[in-house]
């Protein structure tokens, strides 16, 4: 199969989708003229103009607003947030106007919104531009939490994500954008709201997602190579969670660990150890182990980073010592 | 071209207005009137739930403006939104169920009072945040010009909503594209329990449109042959491609804050001398019985309309069955 980038799987789903529907457009800082920071927007002006393809003033709040509001008479808006971290900025404008809308209205109106939120560590960006923020939103009714870990399911879970009449939060990580991998040619769409086994394995379930989901595949070679076989789950959506897939290799590898590269205090592998320790804790042959950074804003000087950092070692480690 | 704000002035005689229009003005700030002392009445008696504010004593700004707009318009309103979703054209009925958190509620009984929509009508919601409605009506604006309509948006805000962020986000926004928006303040003197001037840097928030390139407008938006003149000049250039404009209406918040506040920030004879002088209602009666375009019967008749149909709706309402409890996931996700 070809390979392609992460960035260019992106571009094609924006394409593909914009070429089939023309009530979907993009907007957001620096995209049109520049093409996104990680070039996922290149020659889309060109193709679409720069009416569906939009510069705005750096103004998340209005952009996210405008993005629920354009939704609501008629659009499907796809909002590019530059960078997850200036989520807070419109932080109302997510949990209390884009989620609520649909149900506190009575499924008056849908709102098909994409948020595209490129988050996690890349060249030392330090505290407020390397955040993994996805679990904020797990915790929020009403939106959906798309986080691929590779480019096929990042264009596949894009289209997906476009064509949902819910608003879903599309995190993607930025040292992905320039990862290459497989993605078909022909077209295909990727469930929203079902995760992979993209690993067979019988000792214990390692669950991932988004970067963090690559390092738990090398930890896997690793551990593989001491006799303990490692099933690797990509989440690939955290809300809604797909439970039975997680549970499910539970039941067989008796075993859980949960890594991502959030914050470990409260991160989406909390929701998840509560799950299995709620459903299936007789199952269960060792304590759960969750992997997560410390409890710190991420730091800038390249050895207190590589400290922050979640590594194949790291991973690898925490699970050996579950035998 | 957008120097300090204009003060649009009444117009000096009302006889070339169409009969109907001003029996529409007359019907319309009485429904809202009675619908809203219905409100209070029945939250005081323990009928409705939860957290209502009411707009008596302001009736003759959302009139006024919405007369002016086609059904196919959008608005968004705020937490004091009853009138403008009544002037907008919602049924009294469901409407009244939607705030007694009934079943045929236009929410189904998932929203009430501060969470009220009907898009039926164009009302895209009122909000609960306040301010949180004109980046939501920006886009709505957006949308209606990149589908190549020529539909006007309008956003209701307060003088104390005038002072969030999102006002300065979504203006700049809109008038940085050309956006067919119109921003109302109406400015009630109240924010709560605070008299805006205590925390507003300026006296007139239509001055604040000059930093957004857009025109600001100031009319007595307890008349309500001004406002909808002046509305209805600015909507037709909006229409036609002016760019959004802001018209801030200047009014008084005859009511608590929230039915049953206490108001210990002002006193009964303030808000009674307002009343009295200016309530918006009896200058409408005052000033067609005036210049004879109306007649004591005519009004009479209006009101004993009105009243019957605020009735049926709070029977309505009443009789509705509430929202059962395995309603409660209905429309979480599509
Ligand atoms: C963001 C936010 N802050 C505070 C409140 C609480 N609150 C509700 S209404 C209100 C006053 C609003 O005043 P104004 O905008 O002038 O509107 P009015 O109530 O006078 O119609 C306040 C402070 C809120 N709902 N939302």
């Amino acid at each position: 199969m070809r390979e392609i980038t992460f960035s260019q799987a992106t571009l094609e789903a924006m394409d593909e989708e914009m070429s089939r529907d023309e009530t979907v457009f993009v907007m957001g800082e620096d995209i049109a003229r520049q093409g996104g920071i990680f070039g996922q927007f290149k020659g889309l002006p060109q193709k679409f103009g720069f009416d569906r393809v939009k510069d705005t003033p750096i103004t998340e709040t209005a952009i996210v607003g405008a993005g629920v509001g354009a939704a609501l008479a008629g659009m499907r808006p796809v909002v590019d947030m530059h960078f997850a971290d200036f989520m807070g900025v419109c932080m109302d404008e997510i949990f209390n106007q884009m989620a609520k809308i649909h149900y506190m209205f009575g499924g008056q109106k849908t709102v098909p919104v994409v948020l595209r939120a490129p988050d996690g560590l890349i060249n030392q960006a330090a505290a407020q531009h390397s955040q993994s923020l996805e679990a904020w939103f797990m915790h929020v009714p009403g939106l959906k939490v798309v986080i691929p870990s590779n480019p096929a399911d990042a264009k596949g879970l894009l289209k997906s994500a476009i064509r949902d009449d819910n608003p879903v939060l599309f995190f993607e990580h930025k040292a992905l954008f320039r990862m290459s991998g497989p993605v078909p040619e022909e077209e295909y769409l990727t469930p929203i709201g079902k995760a992979k086994v993209v690993r067979e394995g019988k000792d214990v379930t390692l669950v991932s997602y988004s970067l963090c989901f690559n390092t738990c595949l090398k930890a896997a070679e690793m551990l593989d190579k001491e006799g303990i076989s490692v099933e690797c789950v990509d989440l690939r959506t955290i809300s809604p969670i797909d439970k039975n897939t997680i549970l499910e290799s539970v039941a067989k590898t008796t075993r859980l660990a949960v890594v991502h590269e959030a914050v470990k205090q409260g991160g989406v592998g909390a929701e998840i150890s509560a799950i299995v320790a709620e459903e299936a804790i007789d199952y269960l042959d060792a304590p759960i182990v969750r992997v997560g950074a410390p409890f710190t804003p991420v730091p800038f000087a390249k050895p207190l980073e590589q400290a922050y950092r979640i590594t194949p070692e790291k991973v690898a480690d925490a699970i050996r010592k579950m035998f | 071209m957008c120097a300090k704000p204009v003060r649009k002035k009444s117009p000096t005689s009302i006889r070339n207005y169409d009969k109907d229009l001003l029996k529409s003005f007359y019907e319309t700030m009485m429904k809202i009137r009675y619908f809203e002392q219905n409100i209070q009445e029945k939250f005081l008696a323990g009928e409705i739930p939860g957290f209502v504010h009411v707009y008596i004593g302001e009736e003759a700004t959302g009139t006024g403006i919405m007369t002016n707009l086609r059904s196919d318009d959008y608005i968004q309103t705020t937490h004091r939104g009853h009138g403008h979703t009544i002037a907008k054209g919602a049924e009294l009925k469901r409407m009244m169920a939607e705030i007694y958190g009934k079943k045929p509620g236009f929410c189904k009984g998932k929203g009430g009072s501060m969470h009220i929509a009907d898009f039926s009508v164009g009302m895209l919601g009122a909000n609960g945040v306040v301010g949180g409605g004109y980046t939501l009506a920006t886009g709505a604006a957006l949308a209606t010009r990149m589908l190549g309509k020529d539909q006007v948006t309008v956003v209701f805000f307060g003088d104390g909503a005038s002072n969030r962020g999102t006002f300065h986000e979504a203006a700049n926004m809109a008038a940085a594209w050309d956006l067919p928006i119109l921003f109302v303040c109406e400015n009630n003197q109240w924010a709560s329990t605070t008299p805006y001037r205590t925390t507003t840097s300026v006296e007139d928030i239509a001055d604040r449109a000059q930093g957004y390139g857009m025109p600001g407008v100031i009319v007595d938006g307890n008349d309500v042959f001004a406002v909808y003149e002046t509305a209805r000049k600015l909507i037709e250039d909006i229409r036609k491609g002016s760019g959004p404009a802001l018209l801030e209406c200047k009014t008084y918040r005859i009511g608590g804050h929230f039915v049953g506040d206490p108001e210990m920030y002002r006193t009964k004879e303030e808000v009674q001398k307002v009343f009295k002088e200016n309530d918006p209602i009896s200058r409408f009666e005052e000033r067609v019985l005036d210049e004879k375009v109306m007649t004591r019967e005519e009004l009479d008749q209006i009101k004993e309309k009105v009243l019957k149909e605020v009735d049926e709706a709070v029977e309505f309402a009443r009789q509705a069955p509430e929202p059962d409890p395995s309603e409660l996931y209905q429309d979480l996700y599509v």
